[in-house]
């Protein structure tokens, strides 16, 4: 498996604890990233789940503190570059409101690394692959979600 | 799965909330809802899942008979299936058949890209019987199989879940009506060099108003600047001053030189264009018949241009020759009116007297803004040269004889500032030895000049060739290229034409030009590939085949249309193959080098392309939007006002209704981002598609096993 950049790709197999990480993207860049990382064949793991909204600004923060309450070990929300967003605005007011969740784990005492909001546009297809094998990469050196150990 | 067990009492309280939420939703939602929720209503979710091999890209990289087994298996779900093809005709059949045998209220492809194909499944699913939302797409292709292509079980994995993820959301999908708005008949096209020309030309010919908004003081564009075109060796002047003044004359296309795009509102069928006519200092004859100046106003006679005090570099002459502050670019500018240039006008008044009875001059002038109203937009904001000065290696703008391909074209062409005799800038003498550059800051990983090929340089380098060896006896061309790209239809005779007139042609890439100070003559250092030897040929004059890039304004204007743009700037088509015109802004289109590069044939085929594509809304005269539009739930607002602020589109709006203060949308401004619903504190509005039960319940499913 080969991955763009010096990211390191995971091990897998059985026995082998994978994170389970769930992707928020916004139609026009970031969705449309991914794909273009399908259509060129670049390889990353496969850890990440999509759900799709029109626009990152769709996001309630509490959607990202319902992932980790049910468990999620890593939440990505990824949208248009600053001012190429198709709604004009909407990843800006989404990237206020994730800084805001990113605080508020802090201060919970929950790895605020295990949130991430990065800027991938449509025609990026690389690098969201290196995006994702860096997610991976830093879920699986923090581990299971202490959320998830806590109802254990 | 695992964790099922572990979590059945946070599944119950989940079940719960969810109630919750979805109940009083309902109610408020219309009666669309009825059908909404799974376990929560009257009449439980009917799913269908059909599975696509796409041949074997998707077939190949997971085991799908497991992932239909256990697709059988996800709550909500009535009925699997899979296809080879799910896109094909039967495999649409197999999903018409299947929602009426089985009764279904959703339907969930597992296929390619929403994307690529949800318009095509939306028809299916219509085709059924049933509303064409109530489809959503699992992306097992392009996010899966094509991603994961060595890891099969990780992909398989992957689209069980993306199965149980859609599934979820196609549970809690309601049935939504397309709004069908009229389309105003009128377009805006915005640059006019040749693409933008073309466009305006087929727009207004196809009896659409059309408004052309040039930035420069004169249509025409850089095809203007050429002298002959490859491979034919026409004149570029002589086949495109007609087109300039059909453009002209033509009384559907509306002119806007010196002007450009201020602000853009609106949608499909309805953008509201703000374009700022920048002040020009000179009147039209028409402005001044207006202003009641009888006879008055610019007729090009140039009686302003001879007493003007200043002296000005030439842009359009690339700065080879002199211009006043008062200027016209060349004879046959359309329209024909000078311009005068605020940055060096002295404001003397020697123009404004020598204007006399016509009192075209208004030195106070101001800029002025106009709004129009069209239906569609196409952008062709072409190109500029890479600034291959950067590249420091070939000396551009250091030694003098090192000049680039535009400047080349200015000194070859008879209307040019040397009327056509080619001269080295340094003493004005004949070369005897012309080199050229190819790939000058093109297909460059350096960093510093642009990966892409600028696709023509080959091309016009070629022809500079025949022209150095047509006009200037015992001249020889030294062509230093990595390789030659004829692509195009007689290209490559056009390439083997040149080779036996003589043009001497060495591969290596050029690593170093060294400038002789007491001749000005260049050393041309560089590795003979062929040869596999180092050589150093001296020339007279060096042209270099700079790369191009989007013009410098092309970003502004892109932004104010909701345009996307690749890597290195050049503005995203819709699909690379099969919507080259198009982009993702409905009602906006592209023509010519701004999406990417492009010689002129290519440019006028797909301003055609772009201009058919921009009057098919038009004559239709509506469209219909997507209904993704946000819905405000009475009892649960609270009248906070902080969607309002939110909304970039000013969609949204406070009223009074049962003597309380509720938000209200709009639905027609409404683009259906869900930036509102996004943040409201009460959770008051319902957002089309992507509603709050549907989103929570897609995360539920992936981290809860599924079950509502």
């Amino acid at each position: 498996m080969s991955a763009p950049g010096n990211f390191k790709i995971p091990e897998r197999g059985p026995g082998i604890w994978q994170p389970k990480i769930i992707g928020l993207l916004c139609n026009w860049c970031s969705y449309a990233g991914a794909d273009l990382a399908g259509g060129g064949r670049i390889q990353y793991p496969p850890d990440v789940r999509v759900v799709r909204v029109m626009c990152t600004g769709r996001l309630d923060a509490l959607f990202v503190l319902k992932a980790f309450a049910d468990g999620a070990d890593g939440v990505l929300v990824s949208g248009c570059h600053f001012g190429d967003c198709h709604y004009l605005e909407g990843n800006y007011k989404a990237a206020k409101r994730m800084f805001m969740v990113k605080r508020l784990m802090k201060s919970i005492g929950l790895d605020d690394r295990r949130f991430r909001m990065t800027f991938v546009s449509a025609s990026e297809g690389a690098k969201w692959a290196a995006v994702i094998t860096d997610v991976v990469n830093t879920v699986t050196e923090l581990g299971p979600s202490p959320i998830t150990e806590f109802k254990k | 799965m695992a964790e099922k067990k572990k979590t059945t009492t946070k599944k119950t309280e989940t079940k719960k909330q969810d109630t919750k939420k979805v109940a009083p939703v309902k109610q408020e939602v219309k009666k669309q809802a009825k059908a909404a929720a799974g376990s929560t209503t009257e009449q439980k979710a009917r799913v269908g899942v059909f599975i696509c091999h796409c041949g074997t890209n998707i077939a190949g990289s997971m085991d799908l008979t497991a992932v239909e087994a256990y697709a059988k298996t996800v709550p909500n779900v009535a009925y699997v299936d899979n296809y080879k093809y799910m896109c094909s005709m039967p495999g649409q059949a197999v999903i018409n058949k299947a929602i009426h045998d089985n009764k279904l209220t959703g339907v969930v492809v597992a296929a390619c890209s929403p994307r690529l194909h949800e318009p095509t499944f939306r028809t299916a699913t219509k085709e059924g019987g049933l509303n064409p939302f109530r489809f959503e797409m699992a992306n097992i292709r392009e996010q899966n199989s094509w991603v994961h292509m060595h890891d099969q079980e990780g992909s398989t994995d992957k689209a069980k879940d993306a199965i149980r993820i859609a599934v979820a959301k196609a549970a809690l999908l309601q049935d939504l009506f397309p709004k069908a708005v009229p389309v105003e008949k009128a377009a805006i096209v915005v640059g006019a060099g040749v693409a933008g020309m073309q466009a305006a030309l087929d727009l207004s010919a196809a009896g659409i108003k059309t408004y052309l908004v040039e930035s420069d003081a004169s249509i025409g564009g850089r095809m203007s600047q050429l002298d002959k075109t490859f491979p034919t060796l026409d004149c570029s002047q002589c086949i495109l001053t007609p087109k300039m003044v059909d453009v002209g004359r033509e009384p559907l296309i509306e002119l806007f030189t010196w002007s450009e795009i201020h602000d853009v509102e609106g949608y499909i069928g309805n953008f509201d264009v703000t374009i700022k006519k920048k002040a020009r200092g000179v009147i039209t004859m028409a402005e001044a018949e207006a202003k009641g100046i009888v006879g008055g106003g610019c007729n090009g006679c140039g009686d302003c241009e001879a007493p003007c005090p200043v002296i000005k570099p030439n842009e359009f002459e690339m700065g080879m020759k002199p211009r006043k502050a008062i200027f016209i670019n060349h004879p046959q500018v359309v329209p024909l009116l000078y311009t005068i240039d605020w940055d060096s006008c002295v404001k003397c008044g020697l123009c404004v007297t020598a204007c006399g009875e016509k009192k075209a001059i208004d030195l106070e002038a101001k800029d002025e803004f106009v709004k129009v109203k069209v239906g569609t937009a196409i952008l062709a904001t072409g190109y500029e040269l890479f600034p291959i000065e950067k590249k420091t290696e070939w000396g551009y703008k250091k030694f003098e004889n090192v000049i680039n391909g535009l400047e080349f074209e200015r000194l070859i062409c008879a209307s040019g500032p040397t009327g056509g005799h080619l001269v080295r800038p340094s003493d004005g003498q004949t070369p005897k030895k012309v080199g050229f550059v190819l790939c000058a800051g093109s297909r460059d990983n350096t960093g510093i000049g642009k990966p892409y090929c600028s696709r023509f340089c080959c091309m016009y380098s070629l022809k500079h060739a025949h022209q150095i060896i047509e006009k200037i006896p015992g001249c020889t061309p030294y062509l230093f290229y990595m390789d030659i790209r004829s692509f195009g239809k007689a290209y490559e005779e056009f390439y083997y034409r040149i080779q036996d007139e003589g043009a001497k042609f060495i591969r290596g890439r050029v690593a170093n030009i060294l400038e002789d100070p007491k001749t000005k003559s260049l050393h041309v250092m560089t590795d003979d590939t062929l040869l596999n030897r180092p050589i150093d040929l001296e020339m007279d004059m060096v042209v270099l085949a700079s790369a191009v890039q989007p013009s410098a304004d092309t970003n502004r204007t892109r932004k104010l249309f909701g345009v996307s743009c690749s890597m290195d700037g050049w503005l995203l088509e819709a699909h690379p193959k099969l919507n080259p015109c198009g982009t993702t802004t409905a009602g906006v289109f592209l023509a010519g080098v701004c999406q990417g590069p492009k010689d002129i044939p290519d440019t006028v085929a797909s301003a055609e392309g772009a201009a058919s594509a921009a009057s098919i809304p038009i004559h239709k005269g509506e469209v219909e939007l997507e209904p993704y539009f946000a819905t405000c739930i009475d009892e649960k607002c609270a009248g906070c006002g902080m969607c309002v602020n939110l909304c970039p589109y000013s969609a949204l709006a406070l009223v009074e209704k049962d003597g309380r203060t509720v938000m209200e949308v709009t639905e027609a401004k409404c683009k259906g981002c869900g930036t509102c619903g996004g943040f409201c504190p009460g959770g008051a509005i319902w957002m089309n598609h992507f509603a709050t039960p549907q989103i929570v319940a897609q995360i539920d499913a992936f981290l809860l096993g599924g079950e509502q």
